[in-house]
């Protein structure tokens, strides 16, 4: 294994026990770390809110700023100054958030193949975000203000862009006047715009993007940083003067790191980690990786055009095209690019029912690594070979818990690409096939490898969902189980109680009528 | 409905959340000097010389009307050469290239020197036509530093050349 195949694994694995820990107190779908995105979207829109008030009261001039923010925080304490911590702090939790996010998408292997166009366009959204952190720091133009201005200038000075050097700009008192706070306002504006546009093209191959994590995190998260500004407001540093270095300061961390690190190295050195980063951060995607599995097929004659293919896919893969026979009717389009290879389609689609009797069961939308009739066939012959006194079907999703451990004679294990390409008919299949009882293991919530999986698969067992699993199947006969990689205890043990439950517990529902394919259904 | 283990560990969990970003807001403190540093920064943005030749009226009288200018100028900007002394002893020395492709820019140079608050010789001499030997800008001045003070040399051709603020 390489070195940085070691390194992703093994940032995994930390990253993922650090979730699966954060499950116990938050649940999945509250987990701000299964939800990075989503926070970091939430947090900019605070910094965007609290921006705009702060514009408001803003006045303009090299003293005007200093003593109009200065006012807020002082006087207007209760409001102002609330605002202004809130800024400040929402930002940093936005910078924080957004490196946890790039490294966690980085150690997932969520960076290649069909993603590759949501991490490239993510790389420069960093440089605007620190861009636009440390111009913000200016405007208020305290001390810490006059020292960044003033080490930025002198680190941009380092690049051969400027014929004279940018840091003269800061050279003494009468070096600037009001209009540069005119200039910096509208690029601490128009920057976060360029943000915001850059967020969109991040998020453009994505579909039903979370563009705000659940209301409880974001109550959490609001009312915790409200209580920061309460407890410790964010202050300014004494005015600035440029006739005086000063000599100590109270430095944001988060966003104005990149000054000390110059002051210990040198620009030379910093210019080349950025760029070397950032060089890194770009041919990272290019990297040899894993080939891509083959991607969903539609098969014109079995597509009816229902569109839940489309619906469900979490890429937007999949558009709904001019039938090519058919005029008037529509069919399933796969763009290979954005095809995650999850199998979600497939579980969508209605043609995708088992119990259909063609010895070859062609769908509308399917797998070639994995078919809906070698599923079927699969499951046939698991059925089969079934006995004992509780003969249970585990779907079980590769990505998941490996259930492999826990084939037994009573027990057939059936591995998923991903717990969404089942239909849930299969779940019927199963029971009316000779199974007293069907598990389906999936990701923890929030967890799915291809964001849906769990989710549907569960609203389409629930009837809130299509394909819809029908009212007639007892409940009582299935069992879903949220499990990780990490938890294969908890499958055996989960197994273990469902097996008890079915053994002991007479279940009450009626059993389902057998349904045998290859003989008459009439007979 | 939430456990009362599950509110109090998500209470846990957001405290340390604002406390690590509470924290990295504003600390460590950083040292940017110490306490008994004063600063000298050294900027200087100015266009070298040039050699010039009267044309004379034989070659004024080859030329269209709208173009006999007195004087022949070429394009280019001499290089400028440039020291700082710091209490006799020799604290920067270069020579500055003027900027564009054809030479015809300003040239610049910026640097901070670092020094202790108190009393300091400082010697800036300066040539902008290195045709000529010599320095035909010389600045000395005893001065006097306060810790954190910002001393600018800088160069203004308007002011009389080399001067101190």
């Amino acid at each position: 294994m390489s070195f940085h195949g070691f390194a992703r694994s093994n940032t995994q694995v930390l990253f993922q026990r650090i979730e699966e820990a954060f499950d116990v107190p938050f649940g999945g779908a509250n987990n701000p770390l299964r939800h990075l995105g989503a926070m970091g979207l939430y947090l900019l829109w605070i910094v965007v809110g609290t921006g705009l008030y702060l514009y408001t009261v803003l006045d303009i001039s090299i003293t005007g700023v200093y003593d109009s923010i200065g006012y807020q925080s002082l006087e207007l304490w209760y409001f102002g100054g609330i605002m202004r911590s809130l800024h400040r702090y929402a930002s940093d939790a936005f910078v924080l958030v957004m490196v946890l996010h790039l490294i966690r998408e980085w150690a997932y292997g969520r960076y290649f193949g069909f993603r590759f166009y949501s991490w490239i366009t993510g790389v420069p959204l960093i440089w605007l975000v620190y861009a636009s952190g440390i111009g913000g720091y200016w405007i208020v133009w305290d001390q810490v203000a006059q020292f960044s201005a003033t080490a930025t200038t002198e680190l941009l000075d380092w690049l051969p862009i400027f014929s004279e050097p940018a840091a003269r700009n800061f050279l003494a008192p009468d070096s600037i006047n009001d209009r540069f706070f005119t200039m910096l306002v509208f690029i601490h504006i128009g920057i976060p715009l360029l943000l915001i546009l850059g967020l969109w093209a991040h998020v453009h191959r994505i579909s039903m993007v979370d563009y705000l994590p659940s209301r409880q995190s974001m109550l959490g998260t609001a009312s915790v940083l409200v209580l920061l500004a309460l407890v410790k407001p964010a202050l300014s540093a004494p005015p600035a003067n440029l006739a005086l270095a000063p000599a100590e300061l109270r430095l944001d961390w988060f966003i104005l790191f990149i000054h000390p690190l110059t002051d210990i190295s040198s620009p030379a050195i910093v210019w080349t980690l950025l760029f070397a980063v950032t060089v890194l951060l770009t041919i990272l995607p290019f990297l040899p990786h894993a080939k891509a599995e083959p991607v969903a097929l539609v098969d014109v004659a079995y597509c009816s055009g229902c569109s839940r293919c489309h619906l469900d896919c979490p890429y937007a893969a999949i558009t709904m095209g001019p039938h090519p026979i058919r005029s008037g009717f529509k069919v399933a389009v796969v763009d290979p690019d954005l095809c995650a290879s999850c199998g979600i389609c497939a579980g969508s689609c209605p043609s995708s029912t088992p119990f259909r009797r063609q010895e070859q069961l062609l769908t509308g939308i399917d797998m070639p690594q994995q078919t809906v009739n070698g599923l079927r066939q699969h499951l046939e012959d698991a059925l089969a070979k079934l006995e004992g006194r509780s003969r249970i079907v585990i779907f079980s999703c590769d990505r998941g818990a490996d259930a492999g451990a826990l084939a037994a004679p009573d027990t057939a294990v059936m591995s998923l690409m991903c717990t969404g390409i089942l239909p849930p008919s299969f779940v019927e299949y199963a029971l009316r096939g000779g199974a007293d009882g069907v598990m389906l293991t999936g990701c923890r919530s929030g967890g799915c490898d291809f964001r849906f999986g769990d989710r549907w698969t569960a609203e389409r067992i629930a009837g809130q969902r299509e394909p819809r699993l029908r009212s007639k199947v007892p409940l009582a006969r299935l069992q879903l189980v949220s499990a990780s990689s990490n938890d294969g205890k908890v499958l055996a043990k989960a197994l273990q109680e469902f097996r008890t439950r079915i053994e002991t517990q007479s279940v009450s529902d009626a059993p389902l009528p057998p349904y045998f394919r290859r003989t008459s259904h009439h007979a | 409905m939430l456990k009362p283990a599950a509110i109090i560990g998500q209470v846990i969990l957001y405290v340390a959340f604002a406390a690590f970003i509470g924290y990295f807001a504003t600390s460590p403190k950083y040292r940017q000097i110490p306490d008994d540093v004063s600063l000298i920064k050294l900027s200087i943005s100015h266009l070298g010389d040039r050699e010039c030749r009267k044309r004379t009226p034989e070659e004024l009288q080859k030329l269209p009307p709208n173009m006999r200018a007195p004087m022949d100028c070429p394009r280019e900007r001499s290089d400028i050469n440039l020291e700082v002394d710091i209490d006799g002893q020799p604290a920067f020395r270069t020579v500055m290239h003027p900027t564009g492709l054809y030479k015809d820019g300003v040239s610049t140079v910026y640097k901070r020197f670092e020094l202790k608050a108190g009393s300091h010789q400082v010697v800036v001499r300066m040539n902008d036509n290195l045709v000529k030997p010599g320095f035909n800008f010389v600045k000395e001045e005893q001065v006097t530093l306060k810790p954190a003070q910002v001393m600018v040399i800088d160069f203004n051709p308007d002011k009389g050349g080399l001067f101190f603020r």
